[in-house]
């Protein structure tokens, strides 16, 4: 019971006759990817988006990383002009780096990772691994898609109509009488339609994994990766409707004259960040937490072991989730917050160091006496243990609010959450997508190109990130263009990062084109004994409709 | 399709109204915010952003109707088993508790405003602010309360009466009128219930209509309407889900065994009536305790 790995003698009498029962007959074109109502084709489209949106992200930043090469401002100007498509002031270039950070934000953490973490992944092997023929809500499973269609439409054509230039935590006043046109507007209305999205896609995986289970399947027994989404929909179902809420308090301070974040009317702008920021904590968790599940799965399946503590490791995530709910005014320390407020937020926010180092150490105590190969997966797993690690130390740090006084709004949280986001989520997700993408399309990528991959990429963005450390430690702060002389060495160095990361990114997309185009024929389970859950039962990639008989589970 | 199911979950065709829902919500968000920036994107055009806003809001409804008049052809057809009506359970139940965390934004903004008053001088550090006048809470709405108590009940009787079979009788005197017979227990919970919604909402439009506090300008106003509002406005989204109900009632849809339809129905309208008892005890009752009534 305390064992995560099913064994596969609980299939055989299922093994036996599978390809013959299940139906793999598939809609004309129009019908499956517009009209669709089957889990695989929706993940499908879910990482096809995730990866068009990190591209626009992950290009965004780049420019970022271009003007910040060295001191003093470059091109902003020139882009600017370029974008408008007319010369553009001082101001408004400046203002078009705000807009410019913004969009990052946004696009990478709700177009990006959550769309690919828990719509692809999540919509992709959930079912599998519970052996389940589909989610329990197929229809609402593809409006939960495409209403990020509209969402992503509204955010990245606001910038065409001035831009909103907030941050992506939209802050009061900035957000409220700061910026009056209608950019602003654009992205909160954005906001409701990707939370409707994902409140939609929460309710359904929540039903889909109680009520799905195969038989014998108990949830002691259901595989870490579903376990992680389970949690991951109950966050998304109880933060993002306080969010809903927070935003359309601006959407009316905006455009309907009330003044809830406008202390002339009694309202109180830090009301907004305890509202956003209420969302916004469990909102990391819920970027990472589906991260965790797969890395469990990854780690297990290239040791040959089960994972080590599966049930520590599942009700670890349980206890990230909870306590995630009662931690966020840890990014509101220099709002004025009384002292013993601040004093509970820092322990409440240590205290999550306990179940994630439960989860570090359970995936070292899995790999420790393990027969390792190091296959592409595995390496990206190992990597974010790796990454993550540093980026939770770090978060320690700045956990304290005596010590964020100094610390909020420089490098240094820049650094944390880039550590944690994107070498620690980007890297699950690789991770993940290596693991899965024989099952998902049939063929093998290409190993070499797979590590040539990893290899760039980990160099890359630690050369970029781990320097921000630095920049943080000598006091520069975040989000402007321009920076003293003195910030130019380790600036350059991360910029050069950028570079080496976007070589990594070009190695991808050739191993992407080339594995789809010509990859080798993937086999049912291509990685052995170690990968025992039920996806690798399946034949690659899976039939239309699979498991027409429910597979059983001793 | 090749093979044969084995099992009781609903394996769906493709389905075009994710898609048109997805437009539908498009046109209504860049509707909403032409129409807050006076009809154009940009300021100095001319107005429409109305009628755009109106048409993404008439999508979304067509959508709907679309969408749920499958779920009920579905329902027909058998293909709701007892594991799928279980799904729809878990479904609406989850859907309940995300609405109930967007009320907590509400009662939070109003919370902060009402226990740390703001001690600008338009609010003077206390709540209700300086030189309110609150809408005396044991008038209309300690009446909307005991109406939307009374709607409950009758949404109940409504529910035991399509578990007993208590259906059809003599079409007699005023229910008969509306076509139910008299031992028709389900159509006459459903229609009491609907009277008590709709009367519930235009006491409420009567109260904003008369309020002696504005929207605009202080966030007594802000608070209150907002989450009132908000209430207000899932009292008709579940006004509507009644209707529905009843002309499915009348239409013979409900079963003894299978009505989830008028359950989801029901729980919703019972959501509505605990979040007015918050509304009532905390922002009429207690917000507005110390200060003026005002008369009339």
């Amino acid at each position: 019971m305390t064992d995560t790995a099913i064994q596969p003698s609980a299939f055989q009498a299922h093994d036996a006759h599978e390809h013959s029962h299940d139906a793999d007959h598939k809609p004309a074109f129009f019908q499956r990817w517009f009209m669709s109502t089957n889990h695989k084709d929706i993940g499908t489209l879910y990482l096809i988006f995730a990866i068009c949106a990190g591209i626009i992200g992950g290009a965004v930043s780049g420019l970022m990383r271009v003007e910040l090469a060295e001191p003093g401002i470059q091109y902003l100007q020139t882009w600017a002009s370029l974008f408008h498509g007319g010369p553009q002031s001082f101001d408004e270039a400046l203002h078009f780096w705000n807009v410019m950070i913004t969009a990052h934000g946004l696009i990478m953490i709700f177009f990006m990772v959550m769309p690919a973490m828990v719509g692809g992944f999540g919509n992709w092997f959930v079912p599998l691994m519970i052996g389940a023929p589909d989610m329990a809500f197929p229809r609402m499973n593809n409006i939960s898609f495409w209403l990020l269609v509209p969402a992503f439409t509204l955010l990245i054509t606001s910038p065409f109509f001035g831009g909103a230039g907030n941050g992506w935590t939209m802050y009061a006043p900035l957000s409220t009488y700061g910026e009056p046109g209608p950019s602003t507007d654009m992205v909160i209305l954005s906001m409701h339609l990707a939370g409707a999205s994902s409140i939609l896609g929460a309710i359904n995986f929540i039903t889909t994994i109680f009520n799905m289970r195969a038989p014998g399947m108990t949830l002691h027994k259901m595989p870490l990766f579903a376990w992680s989404i389970l949690i991951t929909a109950f966050l998304l179902l109880l933060a993002l409707p306080v969010l809903a809420a927070a935003i359309t308090m601006l959407l009316t301070d905006r455009n309907f004259g009330t003044t809830f974040f406008d202390p002339a009317g009694g309202g109180d702008p830090v009301l907004y960040q305890h509202l956003f920021w209420f969302f916004g904590h469990p909102e990391v968790y819920i970027m990472i937490l589906p991260g965790f599940g797969m890395v469990s799965q990854i780690i297990a399946t290239f040791s040959r072991k089960p994972v080590f503590g599966y049930l520590g490791m599942a009700y670890a995530m349980v206890a990230i989730g909870v306590v995630g709910f009662i931690v966020w005014a840890h990014h509101m320390f220099t709002t004025g917050l009384p002292v013993n407020v601040k004093m509970y937020f820092t322990a409440a926010t240590m205290v999550i160091a306990v179940p994630t180092g439960i989860k570090i150490f359970s995936w070292i105590a899995t790999m420790w006496g393990g027969s390792i190969t190091f296959k592409t997966p595995m390496l990206w797993a190992i990597g974010f243990i790796f990454m993550f690690t540093i980026g939770g130390v770090t978060g320690v740090v700045i956990a304290n609010g005596g010590i964020d006084d100094y610390m909020q709004d420089t490098y240094y949280v820049v650094a944390h959450f880039h550590y944690v986001l994107s070498l620690g989520a980007v890297f699950s997700l690789f991770a993940g997508f290596y693991y899965w993408f024989p099952k998902m399309s049939g063929r093998m990528y290409n190993e070499f190109l797979g590590q040539l991959h990893f290899w760039i990429f980990f160099v890359g963005v630690n050369v970029l990130f781990f320097p921000m450390h630095f920049l943080g430690l000598q006091g520069m702060p975040r989000r402007y263009p321009d920076y003293p002389d003195a910030f130019e060495h380790w600036n350059a160095i991360a910029t050069h990062g950028y570079e080496i990361m976007a070589v990594g990114m070009g190695v991808f997309f050739i191993n992407l084109i080339w594995s789809l185009a010509a990859g080798k024929k993937a086999a049912d389970n291509p990685w052995g004994d170690g990968a025992t859950t039920l996806e690798w039962t399946l034949s690659s990639p899976p039939p239309y409709h699979q498991f027409e008989t429910l597979p059983k589970i001793d | 399709m090749a093979g044969a199911k084995n099992h009781d979950y609903h394996i769906l065709p493709p389905s075009f109204w994710p898609l048109l829902g997805a437009f539908a919500a498009l046109t209504m968000a860049t509707g909403a915010i032409m129409w807050m920036h006076g009809g154009h994107l940009s300021p100095e055009k001319a107005n429409g952003g109305g009628w755009v806003f109106f048409l993404g809001v008439a999508l979304v409804l067509l959508t709907m109707r679309l969408w749920w008049g499958d779920v009920i052809k579905e329902a027909h057809h058998g293909d709701h088993t007892p594991v799928v009506q279980l799904h729809f359970r878990y479904g609406m139940i989850l859907f309940i508790a995300s609405e109930v965390m967007f009320f907590v934004g509400w009662f939070w903004a109003f919370f902060d405003f009402a226990l740390f008053p703001s001690t600008v001088d338009a609010v003077g550090g206390v709540w209700p602010p300086k030189g309110i006048e609150v809408i005396n809470p044991f008038e209309l709405p300690l009446l909307n309360t005991i109406i939307l108590l009374t709607s409950g009940t009758t949404v109940t009787w409504a529910h035991h009466a399509l578990i007993h079979g208590q259906r059809g009788g003599d079409k007699t005197g005023l229910w008969g009128l509306l076509g139910v017979g008299n031992r028709d227990g389900v159509l006459k919970g459903l229609w009491l219930t609907i009277v008590l919604g709709v009367l519930f909402s235009s006491i409420q439009a009567y109260e904003y209509a008369h309020a002696p506090f504005a929207f605009k300008g202080l966030n007594y106003g802000a608070s209150f309407f907002m989450a009132t509002g908000f209430h207000g406005f899932h009292v008709i989204i579940g006004t509507l889900f009644l209707i529905v109900c009843l002309i499915r009632a009348y239409k013979g849809d409900f079963t003894p065994r299978q009505h989830f339809g008028f359950e989801a129905a029901a729980w919703y309208w019972h959501f509505v009536d605990v979040v007015w008892l918050f509304l009532f005890v905390s922002i009429y009752v207690w917000g507005g305790w110390g200060a003026p009534y005002h008369a009339g």
